[in-house]
């Protein structure tokens, strides 16, 4: 005990005025920490996550949270979090895990950067009442088309297109498996994205059966591990995504705890029941770029040619060049994950210290393919990091085609973002197996707050078109000369290629 | 805001440039004196054989030398000569137009008329991003622009535009607001044979001109414009597309339109959509384009400049303002508006 116990990260109190003694709190509480001592309801502060689920719950808002209750003496250097991952690693000896994205305090680059409207000049367009086009097709497009013109005078065309997928919006929702989130969560995301017609990626935890209905909005993962893997699977996705590397833990592989891998999961991903599911963190057929294309190929032998097939990568220093092979490969799409991407469950060190921020990765990407003259080869779908429209609409002028979104999509069925996911306790019924809270997460009414999240962001992204006088999204798309930059630096504007305000 | 005014004359019949002066002039409300420019096909019968290049010098030492010594290595300078030029009160020779009847080097170049092309569009961009003090601002066989900063009048007297004859003419009156008054950025814009003339504003300029440029082309005037000659020049030229479909790429139908169109043309319209939509134009524009053999005029898909079209007898006018066309013409036999993003061509009958 030479360390003792640290600070409480929070601190609860309940208003014993306020309290109706309902049993609400210790009810919710997957957590424990409130209990029941005759007419007063007590609270374990040290077990809180501040996940709000009380707070949420409480009809007589009697529940306080106060994060950070005891300072330490203030020290630039020597921060509260760099002593306490000290105390942490004292005591245990171990990796330190944490959840969600990167914490670290880096400039966001999206809010440096700012969008442009029309005045005078040319005129902003309506969008409601005007056409504004937000359909947007990923996968592989032809670099030219070839004509033939029939006996009647008509063109006809002369030029196979590759399959690609359709979006209604350029907003899908990333790859969170079924044993990372529940089937409650899984089915909501499949329903919101049926709904609002663009497409989820179902992670690498397989494809329960209760998701079929789904299937033809469903991307269906290939990672490292291979979990949930076989032709049946592969043939039920509209697209098939090989995961490479993931933005909140560049170059390591994925870990779900025994404790997630419940009966159905187990089954779903082909791993025997409570064993700890490890992927590894390379392919270990994939040791070089020719290798990759081969399973690429091997996959669209496997269906046909008729899938269009993703590979998806963290951003690291070196992504363009990664993103270039891709493209040179039979992969219709790369996906780039940005290191504010989250995660169930990553080491904090990763999180915080590897990788890069998704803007400049979609603009050296974007940058390097279309120089090569290679950009209709891929699309490039965005994510790790995406809270609004308006980071929607500058990762589709820096150059993305898409974006996918993962902790907003959370956020929309009720998510607090504690970081907590790895625990399979989550209260809101998203990040566990437990039936006692997966039961929580109504999946019909999750699906209407993720639908609704998306059809709002897509009314807002159509709004900023127009304003800017763009009646089609293919004309936002690297059209950087709409975005300036604000208290960003000459060099990080360079590779950005976007201009200073005023300029 | 900027007029615009073009016609063709489809028998190959010559017309001067008097009456299109005029004609420019009735829209001066469009522009505001500091750009008017003029192109004429079939200017110059006895050199059409040759690319008519025209520079634009700040002066006649370093610049002029440095563009001889790029052209004489690629090619053969057949004739040489200041174009004539006429200074008024308020127009001077700030810049000293030029024109060389220049043909490249067939030894030095592979791929045949097309390579030629190519190498005459090298030479071009090197010129206008490497000598100081030079711009190549014409380039086609037969073909001269004349512009300057200044009313359409002056810039016609200038020039006295009135001199030159031709079967196909185009006119600009500008109102600058992107670039200043400067004599590159008048209208039209050239590049070989293909010329534009262009009423608005490219909000997706950004987008376009990283696609054209990832083609080998270098967008060097700083303005909008250009990117339409090179993208018409890409799909026309390399990529093979009749012209009115070249059209369709750079002001495709609405998705909507496209879903209810039957199986052919669906799959035709989503294909260029899919693959040419970097090329889609959108913001508000009016552009005529000519070529050896035409002028096609269309507007954006939403139509938020005017276009009008008319014909008389063989010739075929497009224009921003009915008066306009009426005053080279006061009786039409017909005049029409043009639907959003539908081409209007005038060829020349064979």
């Amino acid at each position: 005990m030479s360390i003792g116990s640290v600070p409480v990260k929070f601190r609860i109190t309940v208003d014993n005025d306020r309290c109706m003694l309902c049993e609400r709190c210790i009810e919710n509480c997957s957590y424990g920490v409130f209990r029941r001592e005759g007419q007063k309801i007590i609270p374990d502060s040290r077990k809180c996550t501040a996940c709000h689920r009380c707070i949420a719950m409480c009809p007589r808002d009697a529940i306080d949270l106060e994060e950070k209750p005891n300072d330490y003496r203030s020290h630039p250097l020597w921060t509260r979090e760099a002593r306490e991952a000290i105390y942490n690693q004292a005591k245990s000896g171990k990796i330190i895990l944490s959840g969600m994205g990167n914490a670290l305090d880096y400039p966001i680059i999206f809010d440096r950067l700012v969008l442009d409207a029309c005045q005078v000049t040319n005129p902003s367009i309506d969008p409601l009442r005007e056409p504004m086009e937000l359909r947007t097709y990923i996968g592989k497009k032809p670099r030219q088309i070839e004509i033939k013109k029939t006996d009647a005078g008509d063109y006809d065309l002369n030029t196979n297109l590759a399959p690609n997928l359709k979006l209604e919006t350029p907003v899908m929702i990333g790859h969170m498996s079924y044993g990372a989130i529940s089937l409650n969560a899984q089915k909501a995301l499949a329903k919101a994205v049926s709904e609002v017609g663009t497409f989820m990626g179902t992670g690498e935890g397989g494809l329960h059966k209760d998701l079929y209905p789904y299937q033809n909005n469903m991307i269906v993962q290939v990672a490292s591990g291979r979990f949930g893997v076989d032709i049946n699977y592969l043939e039920r996705g509209a697209a098939i995504e090989i995961k490479i590397g993931q933005g909140a833990k560049p170059g390591i592989g994925g870990h779900l705890p025994g404790e997630k891998v419940a009966e159905d999961v187990s089954k779903t991903r082909m791993i025997p029941l409570h064993s700890d599911a490890i992927s590894p963190a390379p392919h270990h057929d994939i040791y070089s770029i020719e290798d990759l294309a081969q399973l690429v190929r091997s996959l669209k032998e496997a269906t046909e040619w008729k899938k269009p097939v993703f590979v998806k990568i963290a951003a690291v220093h070196n992504v363009a060049a990664i993103a270039s092979g891709i493209a040179r490969s039979s992969a219709d799409a790369v996906v780039i994950d940005g290191f504010k991407g989250g995660t169930g469950a990553a080491p904090r060190v990763f999180r915080d210290h590897v990788g890069m921020p998704i803007e400049v990765a979609i603009a050296a990407v974007d940058k390097t393919l279309r120089e090569q003259g290679i950009r209709n080869e891929v699309s490039v779908i965005a994510s790790g990091g995406i809270r609004d429209s308006a980071d929607v609409t500058k990762a589709v002028a820096l150059g993305a085609d898409a974006v996918y979104i993962g902790t907003a999509a959370l956020i929309a069925m009720g998510c607090r973002v504690c970081g907590s996911c790895y625990r399979g306790l989550c209260p809101w019924g998203i990040a566990t197996q437990r039936p006692e809270l997966v039961s929580r997460l109504d999946s019909d009414e999750a699906a209407v707050n993720v639908a609704n999240l998306i059809n709002g962001w897509t009314l807002e992204l159509a709004e900023l078109m127009g304003a800017a006088g763009i009646n089609s999204i293919e004309s936002l798309r690297g059209n950087r000369d709409r975005l300036r930059g604000y208290m960003l630096d000459e060099g990080i504007m360079d590779v950005l290629d976007v201009k200073m305000i005023g300029a | 805001m900027c007029g615009i005014i073009s016609v063709i004359d489809r028998s190959g019949s010559s017309m001067d440039g008097g009456a299109i002066k005029k004609a420019l002039a009735q829209m001066n409300e469009r522009g505001n004196g500091e750009g008017a420019g003029y192109a004429v096909y079939g200017a110059y019968p006895d050199y059409k054989e040759y690319y008519a290049l025209h520079v634009f010098y700040d002066n006649l030492e370093e610049s002029k030398t440095a563009v001889e010594e790029i052209l004489e290595k690629w090619g053969h300078i057949e004739h040489s000569e200041e174009i004539p030029t006429y200074e008024q009160s308020r127009l001077k020779k700030i810049q000293t137009p030029w024109r060389y009847f220049f043909r490249p080097d067939a030894s030095l170049i592979s791929g045949g008329i097309s390579g030629e092309k190519d190498a005459v569009i090298r030479i071009i961009n090197t010129v206008n991003t490497s000598v100081e003090g030079a711009l190549i601002f014409s380039s086609g066989k037969n073909v001269g622009i004349f512009k300057a900063s200044g009313w359409p009048e002056e810039v016609a007297d200038f020039y006295r535009i009135e001199d030159y004859e031709g079967y196909i003419w185009l006119g600009h009156n500008r109102y600058p607001t992107n670039t200043g008054g400067w004599w590159g950025g008048a209208h039209p814009f050239n590049l070989l044979d293909c010329s534009v003339i262009h009423n608005g504003e490219i909000t997706s300029y950004g987008t376009n001109a990283r696609y054209i440029e990832s083609f080998g082309y270098k967008c060097t005037m700083l303005t909008d414009t250009e990117v339409v000659a090179y993208l018409l020049d890409l799909l026309g030229r390399k990529h093979e597309l009749p012209a009115d479909l070249a059209v369709k790429a750079l002001a495709p139908p609405f998705w909507d339109e496209i879903d209810r169109m039957d199986v052919s043309k669906k799959e035709l319209y989503t294909a260029l959509r899919m693959a040419y939509g970097s090329a889609l134009m959108n913001g508000p524009f009016a552009i005529v384009v000519a070529n050896t053999d035409s002028i096609m005029g269309f507007t954006d898909r939403i139509k938020l400049r005017p276009m009008v079209a008319a014909e008389y007898g063989d010739r075929m006018y497009i224009s921003s303002e009915e008066a306009a066309i009426r005053t080279m013409e006061p009786v039409l036999d017909s005049v029409w508006m043009p639907a959003a993003g539908e081409p209007v061509i005038g060829r020349l009958k064979r």
